[in-house]
């Protein structure tokens, strides 16, 4: 119960880990929820599943490069401080 | 109410979905102002800088032997100028990460607004027309329409309740002062998650709807109004009050939420009444029904270890 604003920090940490550790062709297209599978209709409405794929992709795209550096720091930091 | 204003309000609500400015003029629409202005200096939001350049002046004329030196003078007029362009530095660059003016909008209520809105938050069962009014695209400030979100009870909420949780830890000798700050974190982190979670929904759902972030703020802090009640009754009166003190709140949280959801997330049609066939206005209502049905358990999970 006792929540701090940093366990908050540690769960967007490791819940972005997570959705960046999914591989694109050994595992997305293998179940089904690859980049091209998304695409369904073009009408107006992308559907629930369209939408947690574009994000899943979307995640992926962007959070890559500070992801790298926020998980040094934090092993850094868990190194030093424990 | 203007009944044109509610159906315009509506027509336009339907053609422009997507975000609007809350404060696209310095000060509001015109002729409405947010704030009442009480600067003597006269009306305007130059009235606090001119008042504020005002002041070092003004205090140079009663010190006048102090300043008949020329060149403290000056070096105090330089000062001065200095102090000045550095705030309206600090105001600008504030104003690109935190949305200062928006944030206005939220906290223009007055009196009236806030003994209504508690009471709507208690008793929405009598209240009939749950439209808000909108002015020109912009929507109304919240002390001129009962139905507008506001920050105001949220945050005087959220403290009333740390400090009524500190009291009620209090009387069960479980007090210390560092359990206030992990309340606190407790309630702000459980109240961030929420309205990540609702956004994420809303984004999977994929809703065309004009609800902002701070909307979603707002409505997630409305439950602390209950929660402050309930625990007060449990604190008075026993466990039995607590319980069904917070059982009244929760059912009419429950009513509020949906009410005002309703309008914002559904299409015009179902949120008439009518029923409305097919996958995704069955989407949205489920929608509705969790988002309100998440905060009696809220608050619930928030307080039963106060009152034991």
């Amino acid at each position: 119960m006792a929540f701090t604003l940093y366990t908050l920090i540690q769960t967007a940490i490791l819940c972005t880990n997570a959705i960046a550790v999914l591989h694109e062709e050994r595992f997305l297209s293998k179940i089904g929820w690859g980049a091209d599978q998304g695409v369904g209709g073009f009408g107006d409405d992308p559907g629930v599943k369209a939408q947690i794929l574009n994000l899943v992709r979307s995640v992926r795209t962007v959070m890559r490069v500070p992801l790298i550096i926020v998980n040094s720091a934090c092993i850094v930091l868990l190194m030093l401080f424990g | 109410m203007d009944y044109t204003a509610a159906q315009s309000g509506f027509r336009q609500r339907k053609l422009q979905p997507n975000m609007r400015l809350r404060n696209s003029s310095v000060d509001g629409p015109d002729g409405s102002q947010l704030f009442d202005d009480t600067s003597a200096a006269g009306p305007g939001a130059q009235g606090v800088y001119r008042n504020q350049q005002a002041g070092p002046q003004a205090a140079g004329l009663p010190g006048q032997s102090f300043l008949s030196d020329p060149m403290s003078n000056l070096a105090m007029v330089y000062g001065s100028s200095l102090a000045s362009q550095g705030r309206e530095m600090v105001d600008k660059n504030l104003d690109r990460f935190i949305p200062i003016s928006k944030l206005k909008y939220y906290f223009a209520v007055d009196t009236v607004y806030v003994g209504k809105k508690l009471g709507i938050l208690v008793f929405p069962y009598m209240h009939e027309s749950w439209e808000v009014c909108y002015q020109q695209d912009i929507p109304v400030a919240p002390r001129f329409d009962v139905n507008a979100p506001d920050l105001y009870i949220p945050t005087m909420g959220f403290i009333t309740y740390i400090l009524v949780a500190g009291l009620a830890l209090g009387t069960q000798d479980r007090f210390s002062p560092e359990l206030l700050g992990v309340q606190a974190s407790s309630a702000l982190v459980w109240l961030i998650m929420e309205v990540l979670v609702v956004l994420l929904s809303l984004y999977l759902v994929t809703v065309n709807t004009d609800l902002t972030t701070i909307d979603l703020l707002a409505f997630s802090g409305y439950k602390y109004v209950g929660m402050i009640v309930g625990v007060v009754a449990g604190l008075l009166f026993g466990k039995t009050a607590y319980y069904l003190s917070l059982l009244w709140c929760c059912a009419a949280i429950f009513v509020f939420m949906i009410r005002t959801l309703r309008l914002k997330l559904l299409s015009e049609a179902a949120a008439e009444g009518k029923l409305v066939r097919g996958a995704r206005n069955q989407l949205r209502m489920y929608l509705t029904m969790s988002i309100a049905a998440a905060q009696p358990i809220f608050m619930y999970w928030l307080t039963y270890h106060l009152i034991r």
